[in-house]
């Protein structure tokens, strides 16, 4: 850069590509104002034309027919069943793996076993939708045969072997961050593994695996590509996972796809539910930052 | 475990019990890990028996066409790469930059502070809100329209959260007597990082910035959010052109009713996941070069 030390265009220089350095770190604040901008004004717009009340306790979502109805329930409904389901898979076993990988593997066992968990997180979301269409239905269906060809069984298991990784390595991070001292007491004590695991392990790795679990439910809420393919695109307001639903993503694709003219309501409607969607992961994203944090204190 | 020698009744038994359930509790616990394994398994397999029968070359080269026979990923896997190498394009230079700050410039400011939480909390919003940003500023307001600029500048916001946790993950491994070296020898702050820090980390720089683009390349949700329409036949001309993608291709004939589809889309994702694994071999390669180099 610039060879001449000591003058005024010398420091000129250091104080601009501070300036320039500082500019391209703003750039993150910039992208959230962003987002909360362009999804709060269509949002706007939108809640010109229907009331909140009506979209927020509106039990049909019809916006695409003849007779619109604006209620996101049965969105927020097909979003949670399949997230439910998703945790159903994703927790229990993600958090036995964990126990696993972080108290009774050896370390070489370890060494193998992470990275291929890793892949799973790596698969693109699409793949896993193909994956949940062709495979995980069709076997499915041999066991239980009132279910439909689109569902939220099948996405959701999928989504849970997705989102496992993300349980198991955060609470294995958890687990072995908790001081070795509280194990070697209860094994003084006398305590098996399992027994130092599930009573004392677990309970001191508390709210970093409910941080973990936290994320993946902000993960599974936001899931796209699976439920787009293999869930159906039915908005309707049920607690049965055998028939066809609709998420708040795979609505937003389903619209994406049309060719849905800018300034109409169905185009704004993907920014209504898209703020919903956004107001929910950010929420319980800072709530899993702040558990975290907390749970750095107590062993810091 | 049997016929322990010193006692023979009552505390001995439940000791064996504890001992039995503990090495239930391992065996199940070990299951459960391995069905895990096992569904990584039956996915490749499903995707490779479906697929390999229908990858030939002409898949490779062939555009995209109504009849299933004749339908190639040309354009998509050109459409793919194309976007993925602008997105690096945009998120590099901007994703160090801002690494470079708020570890080396920003220090404990609160504004370096409130960036941080911010990138971290952008690092897990959904990607296709992401998409509803790409389609309100860069598409409309911007008028880029569904063009591969759009697309890249899209996933690129996307990436860049990954590109700067990474890097200033590898601007922390480079040695603080490096920096102190440095200033001793007169040069100002900024010749300091440009001529020894940053080629010191750039290997683990470039591993960070190729992860983030594995997991843009699979994206698909927020492309189709921006109307990457799904039936572009033909390869991007320049930034300015209309694209479609691998994953979008793949969703295109996921959605179709007929099996000869279904195959093209399990062969397109296998061209997908060879792709990631081609990049990822890559990231490795470069981290061990880097640790051998950091070793000597």
């Amino acid at each position: 850069m610039s060879n001449s030390p000591r003058t005024g265009s010398n420091r000129l220089h250091e104080w601009a590509i501070e300036r320039v350095l500082l500019l391209c770190a703003t750039l993150s604040v910039f992208t959230t104002a962003g987002i909360i901008i362009v999804l709060a004004v269509e949002t706007f717009w939108f809640l010109t034309e229907v009331s909140i009340v009506e979209f927020l306790t509106g039990t049909e979502w019809t916006p695409l027919f003849a007779n619109r109805r604006f209620g996101v329930l049965p969105l927020v409904a097909g979003t949670v069943l399949v997230s439910t389901i998703a945790m159903a898979v994703a927790l229990p076993m993600g958090l036995l793996s964990a126990i696993y990988l972080s108290e009774y593997a050896p370390a070489q066992l370890r060494r193998v076993v992470k990275p291929i968990l890793e892949i799973l997180a790596g698969v693109p979301t699409v793949v896993y939708g193909y994956f949940a269409l062709m495979f995980v239905t069709p076997l499915l269906q041999q066991f239980i045969p009132g279910l439909a060809g689109f569902n939220a069984l099948s996405p959701g298991i999928v989504m849970g072997i997705m989102i496992l990784p993300l349980v198991s390595s955060l609470s294995e991070d958890a687990m072995r961050a908790v001081p070795g001292g509280l194990r070697e007491g209860a094994y003084a004590l006398g305590a098996t593994r399992m027994q130092t695991s599930l009573t004392v392990v677990v309970p001191a790795a508390f709210s970093g695996i409910t941080a973990a679990c936290i994320l993946a439910v902000s993960r599974a809420i936001g899931e796209t590509m699976i439920v787009a393919i293999a869930a159906g695109q039915q908005p309707r307001l049920t607690a049965n996972p055998l028939v066809p639903i609709e998420t708040m993503t795979a609505y937003i694709v389903q619209v994406s796809l049309g060719d849905t003219p800018q300034g109409t309501i169905e185009y704004r409607t993907i920014f209504a539910v898209g703020m919903l969607l956004f107001l929910m992961t950010f929420t319980l994203n800072l709530a899993s930052t702040w558990l975290r944090d907390r749970f750095r204190e107590e062993y810091a | 475990m049997t016929g322990h020698p010193l006692s023979p009744d009552s505390p001995d038994t439940g000791a064996r019990r504890r001992h039995l359930l503990d090495r239930g509790f391992e065996l199940l616990a070990l299951g459960v890990l391995l069905l895990a394994l096992s569904a990584l398994a039956a996915l490749l397999y499903d995707i490779l028996s479906s697929g390999l029968g229908r990858l030939n070359w002409q898949f490779m080269t062939d555009m995209a066409s109504r009849r299933a026979s004749t339908a190639g990923i040309y354009h998509a896997l050109a459409g793919s790469i194309v976007v993925i190498a602008l997105t690096g394009a945009l998120a590099l230079p901007i994703g160090v930059a801002a690494a470079i700050y708020l570890e080396e410039y920003g220090g404990r400011s609160r504004l370096a502070r409130l960036i941080e939480i911010n990138i971290s909390n952008l690092a897990a919003v959904p990607s296709i809100i992401y998409g509803l940003l790409g389609l309100g500023l860069f598409v409309r307001a911007l008028g880029m329209d569904r063009s591969v600029m759009a697309g890249a500048s899209t996933l690129a916001l996307l990436a860049l959260p990954v590109v700067i946790l990474s890097t200033r993950e590898a601007l922390r491994t480079v040695p603080g007597t490096i920096r102190e070296g440095s200033y001793a020898l007169g040069a100002t702050k900024w010749q300091t990082v440009w001529y020894q820090v940053l080629p010191m980390a750039a290997p683990g720089i470039l591993t960070g910035l190729i992860l983030a683009l594995s997991r843009a390349i699979g994206e698909t949700a927020p492309l189709i959010t921006i109307g990457a329409l799904t039936y572009v036949p033909f390869a991007p001309d320049g930034i300015w052109s209309a694209f479609t993608v691998l994953p979008i291709q793949i969703f295109n004939w996921v959605s179709r009713p007929q099996a000869e589809f279904q195959d093209n889309a399990a062969a397109g994702i296998i061209v997908l996941l060879g792709l990631l694994l081609l990049m990822n071999a890559m990231a490795i390669f470069l981290r061990d070069r880097y640790q051998r180099r950091m070793r000597a």
